[in-house]
């Protein structure tokens, strides 16, 4: 129920925020004459707005209360003893988690999602199945990066530079050598990978925070390079004209090359989860994990420290710089400005948002960063504001992301309920 | 080539400021992160609100007919005013809800806030370019350095070191300063002998918005103009200046910054200024390898 | 009532062709019209004001009854001026089904979304995308623009230094965007086939640092007569107000990315004796004036940048599928090149490659807070 406190409170922090955007939302300098307009009516709408949202628990409270009371009155009327009202929420949130580590639940899930992905480009537009396209590329990216933080722990804020490698090691070659793209691919990949390597070697000592700066340096090194090479890399003017992939030298018309294309990210996704899977629960995934959870105590267990760390960086960047050829050949075209600081804090947004190390979660996270700005289209300016918000909002009511990772953990208990059925 | 002496002056001014300018962002970086934990990305943006409140609160009292002076410190008080009352609702909002949550969530709320805070101004205000005033006149005393260094440069150098000094000073000697040390040190332990840890975290979110302010007001009167977008490029130079010099120590920040803008500045004079980002980050890379703590920043000894 | 398109030649035609013609066509068929630029973000301020020039013709039309009695629907795609959203929204309007795009703002996102509109045969008009490739590698008949390139451009910025100012020892920067690193190359490629003067220094900057007075040092020891500077207004004016304090009188001369009056609004008095080059004088034109006028009162503050050209592109383009009587690429294509309309730019019509002819560059100076064209 709301009480006096409870008012009082929440006009306080309406008239706080009200002081708070005076200046910025109340104010504002006409250009042509110096002078100040007022605009105190978006001050009030802030003061109304932020009422109403701190309102809402209290209304909330206040309809369950109500509802706990007509369901008492219907019994009562009805002369039915009332039953308890039966809480809900407890294991709510594992429900994906129970499905996927359910063999066969798992198995029909994908087989459900794999048949809406194959259908999807046959019911939508093409302008959809191009955001789709963008989208598998993120939950590459996203998989990727996801093997760097999600896995071995290591906060990289420069992923999108070995996206960059990738991207112009295709159109590259392809410019001077005529390369065609499933040549590139794994030529981008490499190349990718071993500048993945590069970057490991000096920073191995460093931890935490002092890694995130070198490589978001990393990665603002290799754009201005990019931005300046001219002679290699045509500079800010970019490489235009880059050919698509073939299909076995056969012409395509456009719509179907967007068909083709689509069909060939399903199949480069579908790959890329089956290999993060696998090296999961390979030796090198499980050393990552443990690598993550503690440096010192995985190092006495005899883990390489350095050998993993590196496997970790060259292995994300490889998958960064697949995406990157594709990106290439999606795009048609590839400019430095497409590989700034803040598409590294998007894709590892993708990472957090969707939950750290959880591959369902990087999937989830790619999709709603990449079409909630596309869908946001339509009101284009508050687009970016609204992303903003949602990543502070999304923090704050699930910081551990949109799908905690399920910890592979045995069950003492069965397994001695199992040892004693076997003995006995 | 001989060695000419005027130009290395003349070059080494000029790092000297953009140095300075890191450093004055850096500090409120540093200070947050020494007791936190947190990279506040969102600190760039606390400077570009401070820059956009005084310019408003400036027009308006321009317009009032007030004597410059007057508009001066009324401004300004409003800009620290303002500058931190966002910078204490940023926290309470974005990270206070986080202070148990996995290392990483912290980091994207504080993109997402950055991101916000910027089309919040953008929206509000205007996406153009806008003049600032000009609040620093031009000294007489200085007119036969003005080809090297001109008023402005002077005053963000000399801001620069007694900010450095005020913040060493309330940071060693008050009590708040002390109730701040602690918490950076253990956050329980703080709680335990009746430190109100909310309070302190707080306080120091206020004091470096405030610095953040001052920045602002400095940095957009040398620059002549503000923007909704300043905030973020000086932000992460201010970042990297901050970890170079070790993040979390205060005389670090301010070295941090002197270094980055140095070797920007010789990379632009000897060099080709279309790789100084290059050198700047290059620089940073190699002075990690060796010392992988930043400059003044300590070692942590790994406890099991 | 004031006609709103009085005096140009298509207005007279589109007015006979609504009196007389039987209304044919049918409600629901429009003529689809995309506008992509940058609106919103850091240039929106360049992108915006098209829109709005299309806006408001796009009413008159309709107001009129439209073209051959077909509404035009005006679709606007927001693409930042980042070249990967560009392709985004570029797709959004070819499965939209649009029939022609006016844009989009910048070059980079130009020259990388022309491609997919080729494919499709979509004739693109762009108000602002100034690299010359667009029109002279001859790779896109479907591109046309109504501003001038950057290499006629920088032709006129290296004339004026050379005749006009006399200078002997030239410094070039720019911004290392495609704009303004495109501009600077050609002029540098001019000022070595004319000879008469020496290039001192040659650098880029980065856009959006805080101080650049290191490079201003550079500049003063280089003992340029003249910078020549390439780029957009806002790291121009730190550059110029870093230069004037260290008592440098050096010409500072640049392209149309700084002929905006928040440039003059930024660097206040140290913008004075600042040269930019810019699309010509159209205040005495009284198209220019009603165009203006239009947006004034439809929008209640004085247009932005591209403004006119924009304007134009629309007008033609309204014209030349007037005169085509249908929206197939070559039909326009053919009007857009034979027609001769009366714009806000002056008298425009279009070459073999898709450059307007009729619409060309004047160096103007910053006196006592406004830009004065030098004759």
């Amino acid at each position: 129920m709301i009480t006096a406190k409870d008012i009082r409170r929440i006009l306080l922090v309406s008239g706080w925020f009200m002081i708070l955007t005076l200046p910025i939302l109340g104010m504002r300098v006409d250009p042509l004459s110096d002078n100040i307009l007022w605009r105190l009516k978006n001050v009030m709408w802030v003061g109304l707005g932020t009422v109403v949202l701190q309102s809402l628990p209290h209304l909330w409270h206040l309809y369950l209360y109500l509802q706990a009371g007509m369901i008492r009155l219907w019994h009562h009327l009805m002369g039915t003893p009332p039953h308890k009202i039966v809480e809900k929420t407890a294991h709510r949130d594992s429900l994906i988690n129970r499905v996927i580590t359910n063999p066969r639940q798992r198995a029909i899930l994908c087989a459900v999602v794999l048949t809406l992905t194959i259908i999807y480009p046959q019911v939508v537009n093409e302008y959809q199945i191009n955001i789709m396209i963008m989208a598998f590329l993120y939950i590459m990216l996203g998989l990727g990066l996801n093997i760097v933080v999600g896995m071995a722990g290591l906060l990289d804020l420069g992923f999108v530079a070995f996206y960059a490698v990738g991207a112009y090691t295709y159109a590259l070659l392809n410019l001077h050598y005529g390369i065609n793209f499933w040549m590139a691919l794994p030529l981008g990949g490499i190349f990718a990978g071993i500048f993945g390597l590069l970057l490991g070697f000096p920073i191995l000592r460093l931890r935490g925070d002092y890694l995130a700066i070198v490589t978001l340096g990393f990665g603002e090194i290799i754009r201005v390079i990019l931005e300046n090479w001219i002679e290699l890399t045509h500079g800010v003017a970019g490489i235009v004209n880059i050919p698509g992939p073939t299909f076995f030298g056969l012409g395509l018309t456009p719509s179907q090359k967007i068909l083709y294309l689509y069909y060939l990210m399903v199949l480069f996704v579908v790959i890329t989860i089956f290999v993060v899977n696998r090296l999961q629960d390979s030796r090198l995934g499980r050393a990552w994990l443990a690598l993550r959870e503690d440096e010192i105590a995985c190092q006495a267990m005899g883990i390489d420290k350095r050998r993993t760390k590196l496997a970790a960086f060259s292995l994300g960047a490889f998958w960064a710089g697949i995406a990157g050829v594709v990106f290439a050949a999606q795009n048609r075209s590839v400019y430095p400005v497409s590989f700034s600081f803040l598409e590294s804090a998007m894709i590892l947004s993708i990472v957090v948002l969707g939950g750290m190390g959880s591959i369902v979660g990087v999937i989830l996270g790619a999709l709603i960063l990449i079409l909630l700005p596309e869908y946001l289209r339509e009101l284009s300016q508050y687009r970016m504001l609204f992303f903003g918000a949602i990543l502070v909002l999304m923090m704050i009511f699930r910081p551990q992301g949109l799908i905690s990772v399920v910890r592979r953990k045995y069950d003492i208990d069965s397994i001695k309920a199992e040892e004693k059925e076997g003995g006995a | 080539m001989h060695f000419d002496s005027q130009y290395f002056i003349e070059l080494f001014a000029s790092g000297l400021t953009k140095g300075s300018i890191y450093a004055l962002i850096a500090l409120g970086y540093t200070m947050v992160y020494g007791i936190v934990g947190l990279i506040n990305f969102a600190h760039g943006e606390i400077y570009m609100i401070g820059a956009f409140v005084f310019f408003l609160a400036s027009s308006l009292l321009t317009v009032l007919g007030l004597p410059m002076w007057a508009m001066i410190c009324i401004a300004t008080a409003a800009s620290i005013f303002w500058a931190g009352g966002y910078g204490y609702t940023v926290e309470k909002i974005a990270y206070k809800p986080l202070r148990n949550a996995p290392r990483l969530s912290p980091l994207i709320s504080a993109i997402g806030m950055s991101v916000f805070l910027q089309n919040y101004v953008m929206l509000g205000q205007t996406e153009k370019y806008l003049g600032f005033p000009e609040v620093i006149p031009e000294f007489d005393f200085l007119e036969p350095f003005a080809s090297t260094f001109s008023s402005s440069d002077f005053v963000i150098w000399v801001t620069t070191v007694i900010v450095m000094l005020i913040l060493t000073w309330i940071i060693k000697f008050t009590r708040t300063g002390k109730a701040m040390r602690a918490t950076a040190q253990d956050r329980t332990m703080a709680e335990l002998v009746g430190i109100n840890v909310n309070q302190i975290i707080s306080a120091t979110f206020i004091i470096g918005s405030a610095l953040a302010a001052v920045g602002g007001i400095l940095i957009s009167s040398h620059t002549g103009s503000i923007h909704y977008y300043i905030g973020f490029i000086a932000g992460i130079k201010a970042f990297t200046a901050a970890v170079l010099g070790g993040i979390g120590s205060i005389p670090g920040a301010v070295l941090g910054g002197l270094v980055l803008g140095m070797a920007e500045s010789f990379a632009t004079g000897y060099f080709s200024s279309a790789y100084e980002d290059v050198f700047a980050f290059s620089l940073l890379v190699l002075i990690l390898i060796f010392r992988p703590a930043g400059l003044l920043g300590r070692a942590e000894t790994e406890k099991v | 009532m004031k006609f709103p398109l009085r005096n140009s030649a298509f207005f007279m035609a589109a007015c006979c062709l609504f009196a007389f013609a039987p209304a044919a066509a049918s409600a629901g068929d429009t003529i689809k019209i995309g506008v992509a630029g940058a609106h919103s973000g850091q240039l929106a301020s360049y992108g915006l004001p098209t829109l709005k020039a299309v806006q408001i013709i796009a009413e008159q039309v309709n107001a009129k009854g439209g073209i051959h009695g077909k509404k035009i629907e005006v679709l606007s795609e927001d693409d930042l001026c980042k070249p990967e959203i560009a392709v985004n929204s570029a797709k959004k309007l070819i499965s939209d089904g649009v029939d022609a795009v006016i844009g989009h703002t910048c070059s980079g996102p130009t020259s990388a979304v022309m491609p997919l509109y080729k494919e499709k045969s979509i004739l693109v008009i762009s108000p602002s995308a100034t690299t010359p490739g667009l029109t002279k590698d001859k790779e896109y008949p479907n591109f046309f623009r109504t501003v001038a390139p950057d290499d006629a451009q920088a032709q006129v910025d290296v004339d004026f230094i050379l005749d006009t100012l006399g200078a002997k020892k030239i410094a070039l920067l720019d911004d290392k965007g495609d704009y303004g690193k495109s501009f600077i190359h050609f002029a540098k490629e001019q000022f070595e086939k004319d000879g008469r003067a020496k290039i001192v220094l040659e650098e880029g900057i980065t856009q959006g640092a805080v101080d650049y007075s290191a490079i201003v040092q550079k500049i003063k020891r280089s003992q340029a007569d003249v910078v020549l500077y390439g780029g957009y207004h806002p790291e121009a004016s730190k550059i110029v107000t870093t230069m004037r304090k260290k008592r440098m009188k050096t010409y500072f001369v640049s392209d149309d990315g700084i002929r905006v009056q928040t440039f003059i609004d930024v660097a206040k008095k140290y913008a004075e004796g600042v040269y930019a080059s810019s699309s010509k004088d159209t205040t005495s034109n009284p198209l220019a004036i009603k165009a203006i006028e239009e947006h004034k009162k439809k929008f209640g503050s004085e247009p932005g940048e591209f403004y006119l050209n924009a304007y134009t592109a629309m007008i033609v383009l309204v014209n030349a599928i007037d005169k085509a009587d249908s929206t197939e690429l070559s039909a326009v294509a053919k009007a857009l090149r034979s027609e001769v309309v009366a714009t806000p730019m002056g008298n425009v019509s279009f070459d073999e490659v898709g450059d307007a002819t009729g619409i060309g560059y004047a160096v103007s100076k910053v006196v006592d807070g406004k830009f004065v064209e030098q004759k």
